[in-house]
């Protein structure tokens, strides 16, 4: 029987070996201790992202104590719409049927989209737009092929162009599709490429954590929990040998 | 009077109109069980404690879920952010249905171990089985419910199943979702089963469980009946009292327990995409199906089997006959030794295929289809419809070893008595306790 039990454990690494396809994904540096960090990803989704794009399940008053920012604070910097108070969700006025008829599609809210796409693929979309005269836009995305969303972020990145594979590089060449190799920067923007990675770092930090706005006080807390169990657990094992004894 | 206690006091009041002391000692008190158990036997407990926590968590996570289409998905990340705790409850419901069929499936392969699915035990098994399809029913209405792109189209396709049927199909799955899609009708009607009709018939079900084992008594490791050899009170000689023995036993089990299942609770929630899958974060969008259907974890090995056959009708009945065969075990293993440890090579060799398979069907269900793992399916298909159909020969013709005719040499020490005495004591000593009579 302990066989059979070892055979089955050797199979479960295979388990959770999953395939992958698509442009690679760069790893995106969370950190949601990082206040700082996520004050200046708050301030680039603002800015720039919430135009178009809402958090509808997050409070502005919530998201500055989890920043270490007061209500005064949340208002005078991260606030753009006079009426709305700070206890409210971070709702837009965009309507979205008319943001369909003028993209294609609602911009999605991005409440948890750290959560559905992953930090990793939010890191890698955000800087890997490039230009490219067929789309409507005239930009395309490696990470979002033929994505509805403009490049609103050019003026801090700039535009840049692919380059390609050499042809027969790429895995079975595809039907005369290229893959996507890296990029070129053919007009600078306000940030050099190492400034613009940083800032989208902190901007999909900021995205990490609203996701999840709970997740540094529940492992907090699991600390404790777990210190708890384990002295329960020195409380009762010794209790249950106590009265083990008793059978042979 | 109707109180054979002999209890006094408020308990004899009571035991007077209601079997409380009765109760007591025939489920815990005097309730014989095996001293054999091993790690395989903490399940069934462990059952019970997410059992209990399914049913708490729910009732709090109901106080705020908002059972319409256009309300769902948000009313659960407002528990996730705006209601007291209600992350902590949420994730504690989360994690509990996968950690419920963890410890269910467990549960159920300790069973296949040490036969306990046999004679006298086969309503048992057959009352389990019950248990475990209103575990599938439960877990497939709740999975509706935060209304995400998985949970919505998930049920799609499981609904759509039922339209394989020839002649009523369709007009069946128009009953099920009351609409023609799913929809608001059909999320409404889910959270009323959800809530409602599973949790009542599982409890009822899990009371006659618990009866019908308590009736013939624990199976063990050995597999030997410690009711062959009992004293002149019918007491089992080989039996320990489950109260204190098990009692202090199964708290620390459930305390291991607890500490992994609050590992994932408070350290890994999502489970690595398989508690709380990613694209569940996603809103329901009935206009826009994700590129990759699939159930949750526990489900797969089942849409394996489903996928594997290429007649869609075909599919769902292999699918619906991979869980029938568990009802027909006890009739179809046809070796009088129960455990695996006096059992044949051919049992060993038919029960570890069986696994490997259930484990390799449940990878190819949790992947997008391609020829390999179809292929893989189909291989494993086979092998698991194997160990049902060819079981009645294999273990007819199996080379058993010789029983043993009780457990081990039980004896129970009396603390402080200084001597070793038989179990044929405890009895003696439990009485003298109550002071009976």
């Amino acid at each position: 029987m302990n066989t059979l039990i070892i055979t089955l454990l050797c199979l479960l690494p295979s388990l959770t070996l999953a395939s992958e396809v698509g442009y690679p994904l760069d790893k995106a540096p969370v950190d949601v201790a990082d206040q700082a960090s996520l004050q200046r990803g708050a301030k680039y989704f603002v800015n720039y992202c919430m135009g178009c794009h809402s958090l509808q399940y997050e409070r502005y008053n919530r998201m500055g104590r989890d920043l270490g920012l007061s209500d005064e604070q949340v208002r005078k910097n991260l606030m753009f719409n006079s009426d709305a108070k700070v206890g409210e969700t971070m709702k837009i006025g965009m309507p979205p049927k008319d943001a369909k008829k003028w993209f294609g599609a609602a911009p999605p809210d991005l409440s948890v989209i750290a959560r559905s796409r992953g930090s990793d693929y939010l890191y890698t979309y955000l800087r890997t737009f490039y230009l490219d005269p067929k789309r409507p836009w005239g930009v395309n995305n490696a990470a979002f092929p033929a994505v509805g969303m403009p490049h609103v972020l050019w003026e801090l990145q700039g535009w840049q162009e692919p380059v390609y594979k050499a042809a027969g590089e790429g895995e079975g060449g595809g039907g005369g599709k290229e893959e996507i190799n890296g990029f070129k920067v053919v007009k600078a923007g306000s940030m050099t490429p190492p400034e613009f990675d940083a800032a989208m770092a902190d901007l999909v930090n900021f995205l990490t954590y609203v996701s999840e706005p709970m997740k540094l006080e529940r492992q907090r807390i699991g600390v404790w929990v777990l210190a708890f169990l384990v002295l329960a657990f020195a409380v009762f094992y010794p209790l249950k040998k106590e009265y083990w004894k008793d059978v042979h | 009077m109707a109180n054979t206690q002999g209890t006094t006091g408020l308990r004899g009041w009571i035991d007077e109109r209601f079997p409380l002391t009765q109760l007591w000692r025939e489920h815990l008190g005097e309730y014989f069980a095996p001293p054999n158990f091993n790690f395989f036997y903490i399940f069934g407990v462990l059952s019970l404690v997410v059992l209990i926590n399914q049913l708490l968590t729910g009732l709090w996570l109901t106080m705020n879920y908002k059972p319409a289409a256009d309300l769902a998905f948000g009313s659960v990340e407002s528990i996730m952010r705006d209601v007291r705790w209600g992350w902590l409850i949420r994730y504690m419901h989360s994690t509990g249905a996968s950690a419920f069929f963890i410890v269910v499936y467990l549960h159920m392969f300790r069973a296949l171990l040490y036969g306990s699915y046999k004679k006298p035990r086969e309503l048992v098994w057959l009352v389990g089985m019950l248990i475990f399809l209103c575990l599938m029913a439960e877990s497939f209405f709740g999975y509706l419910l935060p209304w995400g792109q998985m949970s919505y189209w998930g049920a799609q396709v499981i609904i759509s199943l039922f339209g394989a049927i020839p002649g009523i199909g369709d007009d069946l799955t128009l009953w099920i979702r009351g609409d023609y899609v799913v929809s608001d009708a059909t999320l409404n009607r889910f959270f009323a089963l959800h809530v409602m009709a599973i949790p009542i018939a599982l409890l009822g079900l899990v009371v006659a469980h618990v009866i019908a084992l308590h009736h013939v008594g624990s199976n063990n490791p050995e597999g030997v009946e410690i009711k062959k050899y009992t004293d002149e009170k019918g007491k089992p000689l080989d039996g320990i009292p489950f109260h204190p023995y098990y009692t202090v036993k199964d708290i620390v089990g459930i305390i291991v327990f607890l500490f992994f299942a609050a590992f994932v609770i408070f350290f890994w929630p999502d489970g690595g995409g398989y508690f709380l899958e990613h694209p569940n974060f996603e809103p329901a969008d009935p206009l826009r199906t994700p590129p990759h259907i699939a159930p949750v974890w526990y489900f797969t090995p089942y849409y394996a089997i489903l996928r594997a056959i290429p007649d869609k009708l075909l599919g769902v009945i292999a699918m619906g006959g991979s869980i029938v065969l568990l009802f027909f075990l006890p009739w179809l293993d046809r070796c009088p030794v129960k455990s695996i440890r006096y059992r044949g090579a051919s049992w060993k060799v038919a029960l570890t295929l069986f696994a490997i398979a259930f484990l390799i069907l449940g990878y190819c269900g949790s992947q997008p289809p391609n020829t390999t793992l179809t292929m893989l399916s189909r291989i494993f298909a086979v092998v698991y419809f194997g160990f049902f159909l060819l079981m009645p020969f294999y273990t007819s013709i199996e080379k058993t070893k010789p029983v043993p005719d009780r457990v081990g040499h039980q004896t129970v020490v009396i603390h402080g008595a200084g001597e070793s005495k038989s179990a044929v004591a405890f009895g003696e000593v439990d009485k003298a306790r109550m002071q009976s009579q």
